[in-house]
């Protein structure tokens, strides 16, 4: 556990207490789960997210690849009459297609991950528009899947299966970034791509590999999103996504500039945000402010984070300074 | 103007402390119109953090700066600017999307009323005289991407000149020149004196130093280790100045060992550098085997070939492993291993601890089921740290904290962990102090001793000469000789490099 994510994880305590001394709704088992469950949903891509960021690239095409696999999901299983299992499979394996292609696409034609993954974003939004004719893919009363519904909305003792989904998820991908060859490759690849070279890493898959972990998450989530839902509009389901999910990896100590950031930051980030739209909703601020809010705290907690590194290096040089004249005090270096 | 000569620049007892460092501690030096100082130190002496207190980058901790008469307790940049202090830096980074008016002129364009349009012809106007006083043989309006090194170079003079700079200081301003380049710029250095600018000249080249200083002050540890005047400057008190006692250069008796078998084999070698001239060549186990040539002559390319960073025609082999071409992870696994010349861009990731960049390479050895494991990978660290002396207060210090010799000397240690049987050090010693130098010497006789063989690309000729059991020399992607025992002369391996 790094400093950064110990003072974001404070932050999260003390809003969730203001809040809750404000509003002791908030702590009630209903607004918990549902909480809860909005955590796990947003989670799923936000730690997808990370996976790309940490190589300092970006993937903008989240929204849409969660609105263009929502669609094929319930197109397969409700018209297609395709067993669900195949479906998830079929999504599953989709979005690691699509990983494939934007790794490949930056690694192999050097384009920006953000132009690639820009296009991206627009390509798959209007594919998924077009795949319904514009329309409204969901389930309709009769349908009725309830395994599959049990296993991604149910809960277990009060606990959204998403949430365990995305607890699991958690723990993977912290072992995979901070414990394994994988993880250290990709800090490396994220920190210094020509040392990494220098180094025998095969940087070129090790990004591949960063999109493929990061689309096949997406689409995890794009299941998810789409049995909470139920019904899917193509023209706006997953708007901005990409966007919550880029903010919660910068709140949790993300450099865009790659090879910085915790697991357990962007996790933290992710319970800010969806604390901070409770607040939102419970407190009665107007709903329409609901970006502001979320767009002033990240402002905020990032301003702070670079005065609290520029206001210790400056502690430090005091101390030195002063040490200078005590050559006694500052002890054999 | 007259008074120029007066121009008086002064530091007086300048301290500044960076976190854990005591980067300079009651500094002063002074320097006039019409004067070339040489500053001489060790890499970690303090000259870098001088360079900033007079570019206002850095705000002294104590101390004053007085220029002219007026006394500051720090400069900011444009103070700096305004007084007449300008760098001439050892990088040069000009913008090359512009023309030499518009890298001269940036941030000072001169605009046309109302609409505040570029004047192009007044912008050439004042730059076209700047460049004739300094016998540029480039025109206002070249683009800046055709210009070579030391033609870039004189570019960051006229822009330091058009400024009215009244102080010049230059940093390492000749690392990358040839060598009728070097001469030409000390002869530009020798006009601007007797204009009656005041030059700081900071070189690790004593030679140019001796050559072109008025005075020399030299800086240790962060402090004053002393003066030479004119009749004083000899290569012998300069670098006992810089280190505080004489270098001793020897060199153990080890007579070559030609029974010894062929450790690394190039056969028909070509780079995308230079594609039409096939290398040929032989490493034996055991030996130095140094390589010289001007800057360019395709040496490095050759070795990132060799070693699968770039692309290659042709055949290397390694004992009696034959490498594919580009896979860095196959020649590691053979053994090869190269120490790139840029140590900060290639060979370390700055912001990991010095552990982690140990273990970068050594991932594999180091990790069970792709696991990483902590403990033995601090022990890499240790084993590292002892066998090369790497100096840091604790191995999970960033690599960028530490100074140029301990770098390299965690670069070194990265790849020896990997017990390597061929070795290419570029550049291994460039910009590192003496003595940081003396210890990588250290380090590669006893490698050579236990029958690795080294392959050292060095533009030092006497490091070349004195280190190397043997010297190949290139010039433009050629092998043009291998010379060995008493041929292992400064004449004959310039005779060779320039073809």
């Amino acid at each position: 556990m790094q400093k950064k994510d110990l003072g974001l994880g404070i932050l999260v305590l003390v809003v969730g207490a203001v809040v809750s001394v404000i509003n002791p709704r908030f702590l009630s088992p209903i607004n918990l789960a549902n909480t809860a469950n909005l955590i796990g949903l947003f989670g799923l891509f936000s730690v997808a997210q990370a996976f790309v960021i940490v190589t300092a690239g970006i993937e903008l095409s989240v929204g849409s690849v969660i609105a263009l696999l929502g669609v094929v999901f319930v197109d397969l299983i409700v018209t297609r009459d395709m067993p669900w299992p195949a479906a998830i499979a079929v999504v599953l394996l989709l979005g690691c297609v699509i990983g494939l292609v934007h790794g490949w696409l930056i690694t192999r034609l050097k384009l920006q991950p953000f132009v690639v993954t820009l296009c991206g974003l627009l390509i798959y939004r209007g594919i998924a528009r077009f795949y319904t004719a514009d329309g409204t893919a969901g389930f309709s009363f009769d349908d009725s899947f309830p395994t599959l519904e049990w296993l991604v909305s149910g809960r277990s003792g009060g606990v959204p299966h998403s949430f365990m989904a995305f607890s699991v998820v958690t723990v993977i991908a912290w072992f995979v970034l901070h414990r394994t060859v994988l993880g250290r490759h990709l800090f490396a690849v994220g920190k210094n791509p020509e040392a990494a070279r220098f180094s025998g890493i095969a940087t070129d898959r090790v990004t591949v590999l960063a999109y493929v972990i990061c689309a096949l998450l997406t689409a995890m989530s794009a299941i998810f999103f789409a049995m909470y839902t139920r019904s899917i509009q193509p023209s706006s389901h997953g708007n901005f996504y990409e966007l919550y999910g880029i903010a919660a990896a910068v709140l949790g100590g993300f450099s865009l500039r790659g090879g910085e950031g915790s697991i357990v930051g962007v996790v933290l980030g992710v319970v800010l945000l969806q604390v901070l739209q409770n607040l939102v909703n419970l407190l009665g601020i107007p709903s329409s402010l609901n970006f502001a809010v979320m767009g002033s705290v990240i402002l905020i907690g990032v301003i702070a984070d670079t005065q609290v590194a520029s206001f210790r290096n400056l502690r430090r040089q005091s101390k030195a300074v002063a040490g200078l004249d005590n050559p006694a005090d500052s002890g054999g270096a | 103007m007259t008074g120029r000569g007066q121009d008086r620049y002064t530091l007086t007892g300048v301290t500044k402390v960076y976190p854990g460092v005591v980067a300079l501690q009651d500094v002063s030096l002074s320097v006039s119109g019409g004067e070339v100082v040489g500053l001489i130190g060790e890499n970690g002496a303090g000259k870098s953090t001088l360079m900033k207190v007079l570019g206002g980058l850095v705000h002294p901790n104590r101390g004053s700066i007085t220029i002219g008469g007026t006394t500051f307790a720090g400069l900011t940049p444009a103070e700096a600017t305004r007084q007449g202090i300008a760098f001439v830096h050892q990088e040069l980074n000009p913008f090359t999307n512009l023309d030499v008016t518009g890298n001269v002129l940036l941030g000072r364009e001169i605009t046309r009323r109302p609409f505040g349009t570029l004047d192009r012809e007044a912008m050439v106007r004042q730059v076209r005289p700047i460049l004739k006083r300094l016998g540029a043989r480039f025109g206002p309006l070249d683009p800046v991407a055709h210009l070579s090194l030391a033609d870039q170079q004189l570019l960051e003079i006229a822009r330091a000149l058009s400024m009215d700079a009244r102080l010049v200081i230059f940093d390492e301003p000749t690392s990358s020149l040839t060598l009728p380049e070097t001469q030409a710029l000390l002869g530009v250095i020798d006009d601007l004196r007797r204009q009656g600018v005041a030059v700081l000249f900071i070189s690790h080249r004593l030679a140019e130093v001796g050559q072109i200083a008025d005075r020399v002050i030299g800086l240790r540890d962060g402090r004053n280790a002393g003066e030479l005047a004119r009749a004083e400057i000899t290569k012998d008190r300069m670098v006992r100045l810089m280190i505080g006692r004489d270098l001793i250069r020897s060199r153990p008796d080890t007579a070559p060992q030609p029974d010894h078998m062929t450790a690394l084999r190039l056969r028909g070698v070509r780079t995308a550098a230079w594609p039409e001239s096939a290398v040929n060549l032989d490493l034996r186990a055991g030996e130095i085997f140094g390589m010289a040539g001007l800057v360019g002559a395709g040496r490095s390319e050759l070795a990132c070939a060799a070693f699968g960073i770039d692309g290659r025609r042709g055949e290397v082999t390694v004992g009696a492993t034959r490498l594919p071409p580009r896979s860095v992870a196959a020649a590691l696994q053979a053994g090869l291993c190269l120490v790139p010349e840029n140590r900060k861009e290639h060979g370390l990731v700055l912001d990991f601890p010095i552990a982690a960049n140990i273990a970068l390479p050594n991932l594999a050895a180091l990790s069970r089921r792709w696991v990483v494991d902590r403990g033995a990978e601090m022990a890499l660290a240790r084993a590292g740290r002892d066998r090369l002396g790497i100096r840091s207060q604790s191995l999970t210090r960033a690599a960028a904290e530490l100074s140029g010799g301990n770098q390299q000397k965690v670069v070194l240690a990265k790849w020896l962990a990997l017990n390597p049987r061929v070795i290419i050090l570029d550049e291994p010693t460039r910009g590192i102090d003496v003595g940081a130098k003396a210890e990588v010497y250290a380090v590669m006789r006893a490698l050579a001793a236990e029958g690795v063989a080294i392959w050292m690309i060095s533009s030092d000729m006497e490091e070349v000469i004195a280190v190397s059991d043997r010297v190949a020399v290139m010039h433009r992607g050629r092998v043009t000789g291998i010379l060995a025992g008493s041929q292992m002369t400064e004449e004959n391996i310039l005779r060779l490099a320039v073809g």
